[in-house]
Formats: C-alpha cells, structure tokens, sequence
C-alpha cells in the first residue's frame, strides 16, 4: 500500500489539517449528550457540511467523526455493538466529501478507560478495540490513522498496535494541558522520543489549553525530536467560557492565524486545529501560511528553567527526618 | 497545621503526619494501618481520623496535583489507600454519627461522563460528615438520579461534571426534577472543575462546591435551613 502521508509530505513543506468536530456538532444541534458519532447514520448532511468546510477553508486533509468510537467510549451510549459500522459512516462521508485528492485521517481517541495497573483495562483488551474500530476506518476509506489527544503512553501502544492491523499509516498526538505535561505525568519530550522508538513519524501535540500552551509544548518537542520526526500541531482556539447559556471559545480566526505561523516558525510540519475552532478559524490559518513566514520568532512563553519541585522536596525531607527518628528510637 | 491539631499529643501528632504522607505516596495498607492504630491506641473518633489524617492528606495530593508536581496516576493510588482507610472507618461512622442523621444524599457523575475521582472525595467526606449517601457512579442519566431521589426520599441531590460538553447536562437534569414535581424536595449540589458559581446560578442548583469541604459546608447548612422550614411548616 502507498502511503499518501509520507507522499503529501514528500510534496508540501507544510501540510494543514481541519478544526474542530465535536464542538462544530454541538453547534449544529448536537446538545442532549447522546454519542456524536451516531450523527454519521442519523445526521449524515450535518456530518458531511461539517467536512465540506474544512475542504472550502483549504484543510489538505480532513478527520473523520470517529473520536469517541471505540467500543468503550460508544458502550456510554449503549452502542458498543455499532463500532465498525459507525467508523465505516464516518470515514465513507469524508472519503466523499475529500474526493481523491484531499486527504482523510481516521480520528482514534482515547477508551477514557485506566490501563493496567492504574485500572482494569489490559494493553491486549485495549489493542483489541483499538483494530476493531481501525478496521471500520479503513472499510471506509481513511488514508491513515490519527491517533489523537491521548495522555497515557501505554494507551498509544495499544492504539497502534490496533491501528497497524490495518496497514494504513499512522500519526500520534498527546494532550499536554497538566502543567506541560500529558495528565499522566509525560512531557513532549518523553512522547516524541518514546513514540519514534515506537517506529511512528508524525508525532505532535493536540487539544489542550490554546496556542499558548501548545507552543511551548511543540518548542520543547522540537528540541528533544530525534531526526526524521515530523511535528505536528492541532491547537484548540483559546480555552473554553461559559457565556450567555453556550459555551464558545476566545480564540478568534487571527490568533489562530498567529498560531499557525508560530508552529511554522518552529519547524513544526502539520499544522492544524481542534476544539472551539471552525471553517473561518482554518480559513485564516490558510492564508496566513500560503503568505510569508515570520520574519522573526520570539517565543509567545517564558522559556522554562528546570521543573519546579519545591512542595516534594521539602515533605520528603520532613519524612526522611521523621523516619530516621523513628528508627533510632527503635 | 490548627490549633486543635497542635494540641494533640505528640506522637497521635507523628502518626497522623505519617497517614499524610503515606497518603501522598498512595501506601494504602500503611494507612489501613494507621487508621487502626488511631481508632484503636488512641481513641480517635472517624471524624477526627478523616480530619487530621485522610483529608489534610487528600489536601497536599491535590495541591500538588493542582500545581502540576503530581499527576494523575499518583492522585489515583491516593485516592486507592484514601478509600481503603474509609472501609475501615464505615461500619463505625453509623456509631458515631449520634442522635440525628444529617440528612440523605444521592451523587453521580453525570451522563457521558466518566470523571469519579473528585465525586468519590466528595462522597466518602459527606459519609464523614454523617450523612447517609447513595452513590450512583458515573454516566447517571436524569431517569437513575430522579428514581434514586424517590426510592431514598432522598434531601440532597449532587451532581459532577467534569467536562465542558457534560455539564450542560446538569440543568437538564434540573429541569426533569421540576417536571417531576421534585425540586423543591431537593436540594441540588453541583461540583466540578470547569464549573462555576454563574454557571450553577444558571442553571438554578443551589450551590456550586469548589471542593469536598466546601460541599459538607453547603450540605449542612442548606440541611438546616431546610429542617427549620420543615418545623415551621408543621407548626403551621
Ligand atoms: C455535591 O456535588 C459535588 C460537589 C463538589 C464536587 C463534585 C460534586 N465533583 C467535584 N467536586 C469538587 O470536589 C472535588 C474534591 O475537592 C473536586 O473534584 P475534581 O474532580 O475537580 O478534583 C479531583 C479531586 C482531581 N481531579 C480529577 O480527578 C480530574 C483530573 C483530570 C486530569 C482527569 C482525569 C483524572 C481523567 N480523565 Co479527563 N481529566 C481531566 C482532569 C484535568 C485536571 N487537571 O483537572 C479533564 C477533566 N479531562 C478532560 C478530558 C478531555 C478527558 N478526560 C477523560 C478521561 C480521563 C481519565 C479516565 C483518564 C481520568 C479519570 C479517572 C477517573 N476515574 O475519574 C476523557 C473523558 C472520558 C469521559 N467521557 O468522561 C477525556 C475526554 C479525554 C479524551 N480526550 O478522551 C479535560 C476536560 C476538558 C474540558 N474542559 O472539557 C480535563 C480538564 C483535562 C484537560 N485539561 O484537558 C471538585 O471539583
């Protein structure tokens, strides 16, 4: 099988991915909580005029409504029966709507399940439903794989061993919104390097806490990347708010234009967005790197010194203390 | 650390430190252990175990945790040994709890969401604090909390969310306990990190809770106000 990722690679310096789909649902109607993607078989127009304005904005690849759909997360939704069926949907419209040229990335989110030994999810339990919904992606046509917006490293392992069942090529990205790291503690620099061991070559940085945050975390990327990497980036548009009964996000179409230089500024090949952004949002991040690069680039964040560790430090020396204590006086 | 806590003896003051950081380090037969030996060595009641021990624990792994130094499989094994030391403390709170019931509490995690960690806190310290409280776990839809308010006769109703596209979900909820001819039954409780006081105030719950003990504080005080409008309404 060729593949396309490496191909558009060879072919573009920079490749731009879409924006968000879960939250351009919600907008769309999408309120009552029930699974988004059933909306491939139940609202397909609503699906397919989603990815239609990624193409019109000038996305060079689209990602298929497929996030939550493996048979854990659609389980919520009394829909773990339906995996393959509702990958097969999502993909199928995308395939459609892209046409032969565009691309299209089959999204594989987390199981939002704990792995072993943290929870009771195995890395086979969890490779399992990863291939079962890789192959409704493929069945649908996907190009490759995106596996996105994941916190935990033993996940990913199973996300791509699934993911490889397929043959399609695969690309990684993890959510760095605790403080830089990953939620589990993994910093951009554990991921790019452990995830190139993994064999993987698109490796980057999504959701998360906006531009800001994600800068610093493809800045410390970029130094640890061993060669070959490409980075990717896929922003959220500022942070969410709760305003006037609606959630909506502050990143306007221009910061993500800024942003979208800023990753190219720092080498980063993939660029793209995630929740709170929409068509306008990706069509002004179109413009911004069809024109020149930054003539300049000045870190948007405070370059870090080593982690801060203060509370740590000073409990374990009070316990060391006290336990030494303990065991003279024994 | 208090006053109160200043005033224990020195070496209850040594093994409640030791809990803490035996905590902090997710050591859960280290603090089944020390909770043994505080009820059972020195006399401490559940409530002063909760207190000095598991919650000012809970406290610095949240902090921590809040400041990006700990993560979150280290809060999970705090959380883990937390739950295990409230085993031991269960059976004995109904003892100590005295004449009056706090009052009933059902909680869950609302629909679509997962999230358990900060709602289990929440439950395990309104136990604590002598309330009885039927936990419903995660992914509740509006139809399991309203039969649960029922089946329960249930004072409080609280609910968790801790992502963006569940909490919307709380006020759906709310308006079902309406229809239901519920709401004024009820007091609603809502917590959670994306939440705010404006969002609650929205959707019309009574209080948000910032954390665990901010939610006791709301139960206890809204229960009051609630028992007092009870006896006046019967005096009527
Ligand atoms: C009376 O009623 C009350 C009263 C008070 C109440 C109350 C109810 N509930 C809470 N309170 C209050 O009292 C508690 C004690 O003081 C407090 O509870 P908290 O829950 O706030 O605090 C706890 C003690 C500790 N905090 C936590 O336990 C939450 C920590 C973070 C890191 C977190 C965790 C642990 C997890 N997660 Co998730 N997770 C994050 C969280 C990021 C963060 N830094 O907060 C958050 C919430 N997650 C997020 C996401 C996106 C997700 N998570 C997911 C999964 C998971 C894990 C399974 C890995 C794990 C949950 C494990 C579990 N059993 O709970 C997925 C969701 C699955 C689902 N459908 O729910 C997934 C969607 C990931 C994905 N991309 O698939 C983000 C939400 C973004 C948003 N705003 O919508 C998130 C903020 C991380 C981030 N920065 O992006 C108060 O809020």
């Amino acid at each position: 099988m060729t593949d396309r990722l490496l191909e558009l690679l060879e072919r573009k310096p920079i490749v731009m991915g879409d924006g968000a789909m879960g939250t351009m649902l919600q907008r769309a109607g999408l309120t009552d909580g029930s699974a988004p993607e059933l909306w491939n078989v139940t609202h397909p127009e609503v699906v397919r005029a989603i990815y239609q304005g990624y193409v019109d904005a000038g996305s060079d690849f689209i990602t298929t409504n497929s996030f939550g759909g493996n048979r854990f997360r659609l389980k919520l939704h009394h829909l773990q029966d339906r995996v393959f069926e509702l990958n097969r949907a999502a993909a199928a419209l995308a395939r459609e709507v892209a046409g032969p040229d565009r691309l299209v990335a089959g999204s594989v989110g987390p199981t939002g399940e704990l792995l072993e030994p943290l929870g009771p999810l195995t890395q086979a339990e969890a490779a399992e439903a990863f291939a079962e919904q890789a192959a409704g992606l493929a069945a649908g046509g996907v190009d490759f794989i995106l596996i996105e917006t994941m916190s935990s490293l033993e996940e990913v392992q199973a996300a791509l061993a699934g993911a490889r069942t397929t043959g399609l090529p695969v690309a990684v990205t993890m959510t760095f919104d605790t403080n830089y790291r990953t939620m589990m503690g993994v910093t951009p620099a554990q991921a790019v390097q452990t995830l190139h061991r993994w064999g993987v070559t698109v490796i980057g940085a999504n959701c998360g806490n906006g531009p800001k945050e994600i800068e610093r975390v493809m800045w410390e990327m970029a130094q640890a990347k061993p060669e070959g990497v490409v980075l990717m980036a896929q922003s959220n548009a500022g942070l969410p708010r709760w305003q006037q009964g609606e959630i909506s996000y502050d990143g306007t179409p221009p910061v993500m234009a800024e942003y979208a230089q800023r990753m190219r500024a720092l080498g980063v090949r993939v660029i793209g967005a995630c929740c709170g952004s929409t068509p306008a949002h990706l069509a002004a991040m179109r413009a911004a790197l069809d024109g020149p690069p930054l003539a300049e680039y000045h870190p948007a964040f405070e370059v870090p010194e080593t982690a801060a560790k203060g509370a740590t430090a000073e409990r374990r020396a009070r316990r060391a203390a006290q336990r030494s204590g303990r065991e003279e006086g024994e | 650390m208090s006053d109160e806590f200043d005033a224990l003896p020195a070496e209850l003051q040594e093994l409640y430190l030791n809990m803490q950081d035996d905590l902090y380090d997710g050591l859960k037969d280290e603090v089944v252990e020390g909770t043994v030996r505080a009820l059972e060595e020195f006399g401490q009641t559940p409530a002063q175990i909760l207190q000095y021990g598991l919650v000012a624990g809970m406290d610095i792994v949240g902090a921590d945790f809040r400041d990006g130094i700990l993560f979150v499989p280290e809060v999970l094994m705090a959380a883990k040994a937390m739950k295990a030391a409230m085993e031991v403390l269960r059976p004995l709170l109904t003892d100590y709890k005295g004449v009056e019931k706090q009052g009933t509490v059902v909680i869950g995690t609302v629909k679509g969401d997962i999230h358990d960690i900060g709602k289990n806190l929440v439950a395990m310290m309104l136990e604590g604090a002598g309330f009885e409280v039927i936990n419903l776990g995660i992914n509740v839809d509006a139809d399991a909390f309203i039969q649960a308010i029922r089946e329960h006769d249930a004072d409080i109703l609280g609910m968790s969310a801790l992502l963006t596209t569940t909490m919307p979900y709380m006020r759906t909820v709310i308006n079902r306990l309406i229809e239901e001819g519920l709401r004024d039954q009820v007091i609603v409780l809502v917590g959670g990190a994306p939440l705010t006081e404006a969002f609650a105030e929205d959707i019309g719950a009574d209080r948000y809770c910032r954390d665990a003990a901010v939610a006791v504080e709301a139960a206890k005080a809204l229960m009051q106000i609630k028992k007092e409008a009870r006896r006046v309404k019967s005096m009527a």
